[in-house]
C-alpha cells in the first residue's frame, strides 16, 4: 500500500462518519469567526434554538470592517458599528472568547491565530474567509467556509465537507537576493493560474520553501487559495517548533515536549501519492508584481505584459477586459509605471517580518512625493512591536502613513479605500476589479517591491535600490 | 440553508460571457454589512450594473430587457476569490436558480449547494453552445433536469449531462437541511471527541 500524504493523515483523523457517496463529517478543532460572515450564523442556530456547541473551540475578532483610526473611539459608520456590536453580542451570549478592538490580542484574525499560538500542527481550523489557508503554513488543515458552514460548526463542531484532491507543488534551490515568499506564491500562481488550484489541497515542499520563516510560509498558504486551491499546507519542521514555543496559547512544559512529539511525525510519507505534481526551481523566481485582475496575471518586473497574440484565442477578450481596466497596454513594459498608492498590510503581508522588510529598504529615505503610502499592521502585538522596535519611527520618517490593525485597504470595507483610477502597489492578496475600492486598480507584489514604488514613486525592481 | 425543494427548471437564460467573475464582482465587500440573508439582489454584479452616482449602467446584460430568466450562464472560473456565501445569497435573491459555468471555484459551489442555487457545471464547448443559443434568440429555453443531471436547449435538443454529489442532490430534490443532519448524529460526534481524549 502506498503512503499517506500529510494532509491525508489529518483529514483522515478529523473523520467523524462518511455518508455513503457524499461528502465526510468533519471535526474542526479550531473555528475562527469574525464580524462579517458570522451573523447570520448566530441567527440561524439560534431560529433553532440551539446554543454554540463548543465555545472553548471558537475564537472571535472584528476585522474586516473597522476603522484604521480612533479605535478607542465608537465606530463611525452606522452598519459597521451594528455589525461589530452583534458580534460583541453574539460572543458574550455563546460564551465565545473575543478581541475586542481595545484588547491588545486584536487583529486580522489569520494573524492573530498564529501569534497567540492558537495554531499548531495537525488540526483542522476553519473560519468564514477564505484566507483561512494561511494557518496551512503550521502543518494544519485549515480552510475557509461561508456562512452555511460557519453556522454547522457552531451547532456541531463540524462540516459536510468532500475531500479534495491533493496537489504537491515543490520549489528547489536557493532564492536569490530581493525574492521573497511573495514572489514564490505569485510565481506560482501565474504558472498554474487562478484556477489551476481549484479542486485540490495543496502541499508546498523543496528546500526554497523550507529556507522561509514562519512569516514567508504563511505567506505562501495564505495566497494557495488565488489558485483556487480548498488551502495549502507545509509539514512542520524546526522553525515551526521554534515559533509556536512560548505563544499564548500553546501547549507548554511537559505537554509542549508530548505535542512535539506528534507534530514530529506529521508529514508526508515518501512513496505518498499526490493526484498532481509541479516542480519549480527558485533560480527562476525573480520579484514579480500583478499586471491584471486576477492573481494568476502576474510576471517578473522586467517582463512586458504579454502581447494578446500570447493569449489563448477563447480567454482573449477576458484579458483585453482586464488590460482595459487597467489602463494599460499589452505588449508594454511593466516598470516605470506611476504609482499613486502603496499598502503595505493584510493577513498576506501584514506580520512583523513584513513590517522589518519595509524599514530596513526605506530606512534614510523619503518617499516620492505624489506617492500617498499605507501601512496597516496586522495586529496590536504587531504594532506594539513596531514601536519597540523603532520600526514605526524609521517609516514615519519616510512619510508612510501608519495606521491601527485591521483588513483595512486590502478589500475596502472600511474607510481606507483607493480613489477610483489610481493605481496602487498592495501586499494584499486580490487584485480583482475595485476590491480597494470602487474603480481602483492594484497590483499585488511583495512588501519589497511595495516599499521601492513607495520611494521611486513607480513599479521598481526592489534589486535596482538593494 | 435550504428548505425549498428543488423543482425542474426551464426558463430563459442570461449570458454573461466573462471569465474569472470573482465574489467581489457579484457582491463588492463594501455591501456585506447587513446582518441578515436578504436583499442582497440589489446589490448583485453592483458596479457593473450602476456607475458611482447610482445610474444604470445600459451595456450590462442584467439591465438589458433582451435577456431575463432563472438561469445566470457564466465564463469559466465563476465565483473565485472570498468565502462570502453573500455572492450566492445575492445571484438566489435576484431570482436566479441555476448557475452554468464551465468551472466554479470550490467554496461558492458549495455556498450555492447551500442555498438551492444549482450549480451546473459544463464543457467548454457546451458552455460555447449554449451563449450562441442564447445570443442568437433570446427567446432560447434551457431546461435543466436534476433528478436527470441534465441540462438541454430545448429547441435544438443539444443536451448534456451534469455531475453533482448524490448526496447533495438528494438534499436539493427534498429540501433537506445539512444542520439537520449533523445534529441528528450529535451522539456520534460526541463519542468522536471522547474517542480522542
Amino acid at each position: 500500500m502506498a503512503g499517506k500524504t500529510l494532509f491525508d493523515k489529518i483529514w483522515d483523523k478529523h473523520v467523524v462518519d462518511e455518508i455513503k457517496g457524499g461528502p465526510s463529517v468533519l471535526y474542526i478543532d479550531r473555528h475562527l469567526i469574525h464580524e462579517v460572515t458570522s451573523p447570520q450564523a448566530f441567527s440561524g442556530i439560534e431560529s433553532r434554538g440551539i446554543k454554540v456547541f463548543r465555545p472553548e473551540s471558537t475564537v472571535a475578532t472584528p476585522d474586516h470592517n473597522v476603522p484604521t483610526i480612533d479605535q478607542h473611539l465608537s465606530i463611525k459608520d452606522e452598519l459597521s458599528r451594528f455589525q461589530v456590536n452583534k458580534l460583541t453580542e453574539n460572543c458574550e451570549k455563546h460564551g465565545i472568547t473575543l478581541y475586542g478592538l481595545t484588547h491588545p490580542y486584536h487583529g486580522i484574525v489569520h494573524v492573530i491565530g498564529p501569534e497567540l499560538g492558537i495554531t499548531q500542527p495537525g488540526l483542522t481550523m476553519v473560519c468564514g474567509d477564505s484566507h483561512t489557508s494561511t494557518h496551512g503554513a503550521f502543518g494544519s488543515v485549515a480552510f475557509g467556509i461561508g456562512t452555511s458552514e460557519v453556522e454547522m460548526v457552531m451547532a456541531t463542531q463540524c462540516i459536510l465537507q468532500p475531500k479534495p484532491k491533493k496537489m504537491l507543488i515543490s520549489v528547489d534551490g536557493e532564492l536569490s537576493k530581493g525574492v521573497t515568499a511573495k514572489d514564490v506564491v505569485l510565481y506560482i500562481i501565474s504558472k498554474i493560474s487562478a484556477s489551476g488550484g481549484t479542486g485540490y489541497f495543496i502541499e508546498f515542499a523543496g528546500s526554497a520553501i523550507r529556507s522561509l520563516s514562519m512569516e514567508g510560509r504563511m505567506t505562501v498558504c495564505n495566497m494557495s487559495i488565488e489558485s483556487g486551491a480548498r488551502g495549502g499546507l507545509i509539514a512542520p519542521d524546526e522553525t515551526t517548533f521554534a515559533y509556536i514555543k512560548g505563544r499564548e496559547f500553546a501547549p507548554a512544559g511537559v505537554d509542549f515536549d508530548r505535542a512535539l512529539e506528534q507534530w514530529k511525525l506529521l508529514k508526508s510519507d515518501s512513496d505518498a501519492i499526490f493526484d498532481k505534481e509541479l516542480h519549480f526551481d527558485a533560480a527562476d523566481i525573480e520579484p514579480m508584481i500583478t499586471y491584471g485582475t486576477n492573481p494568476g496575471m502576474g510576471a517578473k518586473i522586467v517582463e512586458q505584459i504579454p502581447a494578446t497574440e500570447e493569449i489563448e484565442p477563447s480567454t482573449r477578450e477576458s484579458y483585453e477586459k482586464s488590460l482595459a481596466y487597467m489602463g494599460f497596454k499589452a505588449g508594454s513594459p511593466i516598470a516605470g509605471r506611476k504609482v499613486d498608492y502603496v499598502f503595505v498590510g493584510s493577513c498576506t503581508n501584514g506580520r512583523i517580518e513584513d513590517l522589518r522588510e519595509v524599514a530596513q529598504f526605506v530606512k534614510g529615505k523619503s518617499k516620492a512625493e505624489h506617492v500617498t503610502a499605507w501601512l496597516v499592521p496586522g495586529s496590536k502585538q504587531v504594532e506594539e512591536q513596531a514601536h519597540k522596535e523603532g520600526i514605526t519611527e524609521i517609516l514615519e520618517a519616510a512619510g508612510f502613513k501608519l495606521r491601527q490593525p485591521g483588513c483595512s485597504a486590502c478589500l475596502a470595507m472600511n474607510d481606507d479605500k483607493v480613489p477610483e483610477g489610481m493605481l496602487a502597489v498592495a501586499t494584499s492578496n486580490r487584485n480583482f476589479e475595485g476590491r480597494q475600492g470602487p474603480g481602483s486598480r492594484t497590483m499585488l507584489a511583495s512588501p519589497l517591491t511595495a516599499a521601492a514604488a513607495a520611494i521611486t514613486g513607480e513599479v521598481t525592481d526592489p534589486r535596482t535600490l538593494l | 440553508m435550504s428548505s425549498e425543494k428543488f423543482q425542474t427548471i426551464e426558463s430563459l437564460a442570461v449570458p454573461l460571457p466573462i471569465e474569472n467573475v470573482d465574489t467581489d464582482q457579484i457582491i463588492p465587500a463594501r455591501f456585506l454589512k447587513a446582518t441578515t440573508r436578504e436583499g442582497f439582489g440589489e446589490n448583485l454584479f453592483r458596479d457593473w450594473r450602476f456607475d458611482k452616482n447610482g445610474a444604470t449602467k445600459e451595456d450590462f446584460v442584467l439591465n438589458n430587457n433582451t435577456y431575463t430568466g432563472k438561469i445566470l450562464v457564466a465564463g469559466k472560473n465563476f465565483g473565485s476569490g472570498s468565502s462570502r456565501e453573500h455572492a450566492a445569497w445575492a445571484i438566489h435573491d435576484y431570482g436566479f436558480k441555476v448557475m452554468v459555468s464551465s468551472w466554479f471555484a470550490d467554496i461558492f459551489k458549495n455556498n450555492a449547494l447551500n442555498n438551492g442555487l444549482l450549480p451546473v457545471q459544463v464543457s467548454e464547448a457546451f458552455l460555447l453552445t449554449l451563449f450562441k443559443a442564447i445570443e442568437s434568440n433570446p427567446a432560447t429555453l434551457i431546461k435543466v433536469d436534476l433528478e436527470a443531471q441534465l441540462i438541454s436547449i430545448a429547441a435544438s435538443g443539444a443536451s448534456e449531462s451534469f455531475e453533482i454529489n448524490p448526496y447533495k442532490k438528494e438534499c436539493l430534490l427534498n429540501g433537506y437541511d445539512d444542520i439537520d443532519y449533523l445534529l441528528s448524529i450529535k451522539e456520534k460526534i460526541v463519542q468522536f471527541e471522547n474517542s480522542r481524549s
